[in-house]
């Protein structure tokens, strides 16, 4: 019982650095070049559809579960993974492997923004 | 004036403003990054640990629950008005993890709510997700596409 706590320790530890340096990237390029947040997003998410598409991102996922899942990152990973599962079905699985591996996403996005939308008043004339 | 020389003015000028600029403090921004980025993707570890030992999900519907979760939790703090207060303090920490895809969905829906439910809430929703989902597709269906020929 000890073991299975400090192996869940060191796997919040694992996703805590690999999560941290991933957004420590960010900052570093967002201090050195004047990109916007939009940009960074993309940026980021082709990178993780690259790095998956080399096969590398699996690697840190296995190694840091939702340190590298979480970062937009692992939504590249989600797409390029979708896809390449796609692909072993045809060529109507490369097309559409990669939306309906990142629906949850973005159907969960769409869903609790336009509730969030309905529920809140902009906040931005209070300040 | 020609076009030339006032590109150069423009470039003056704007140097000029940055020398009142405060420095960037880049040690600082970086560790808050970390931190909060950290934090973040702690707490997508916690509920992967809970929905893995207590529910039973595995693979990509584990995954795809935590993204849940996450964009859930994102959301609603967009909505509370805290998360920007977070990316005032986090900066990339805030931004790179799901959370923050929620909160660049979420708050332009919430702010340009006001021009209508069809041209403001839903066209605007997509501002900064929507070039994530254009180019995303793109690059995931050219991998698809490559491995199908492989």
């Amino acid at each position: 019982m000890y073991e299975t706590y400090l192996e869940i320790l060191w796997n919040f530890v694992k996703a805590f650095a690999v999560g941290g340096t991933i957004c420590m990237i960010a900052q570093i390029v967002i201090n050195f070049t004047d990109l916007t947040a939009g940009k960074i997003l993309v940026a980021f998410m082709l990178a993780g559809v690259v790095l998956q598409g080399l096969g590398l991102y699996q690697y840190l996922v296995d190694f840091a579960g939702a340190g590298a899942t979480v970062p937009i990152s692992g939504f590249g990973y989600l797409l390029a993974n979708g896809a390449i599962k796609g692909a072993e079905k045809g060529f109507f699985g490369a097309v559409t492997g990669a939306l309906s591996s990142a629906s949850a996403g973005i159907s969960a996005a769409v869903i609790f923004s336009f509730l969030m939308a309905i529920v809140f008043q902009s906040k931005s004339k209070r300040n | 004036m020609t076009g030339k020389n006032r590109q150069n003015y423009n470039k003056n000028y704007i140097a000029y403003v940055h020398s009142f600029d405060p420095p960037t403090q880049h040690f600082k921004n970086c560790f808050r990054a970390f931190l909060v980025g950290g934090l973040i993707c702690c707490i997508g570890q916690c509920m992967r640990e809970i929905l893995e030992k207590a529910v039973g999900l595995y693979g990509d519907e584990l995954s795809s629950a935590v993204s849940i979760m996450l964009i859930l939790l994102g959301t609603l703090l967009t909505g509370f008005g805290v998360y920007d207060r977070i990316g005032r303090y986090a900066g990339a920490g805030s931004i790179v993890p799901i959370t923050g895809f929620a909160n660049s969905v979420a708050s332009p829906a919430i702010e340009f709510k006001t021009e209508g439910l069809v041209y403001g809430l839903a066209a605007k929703m997509f501002i900064v997700a929507g070039p994530i989902i254009v180019y995303g597709v793109l690059a995931g269906t050219a991998v698809g596409i490559i491995y199908l020929f492989l």
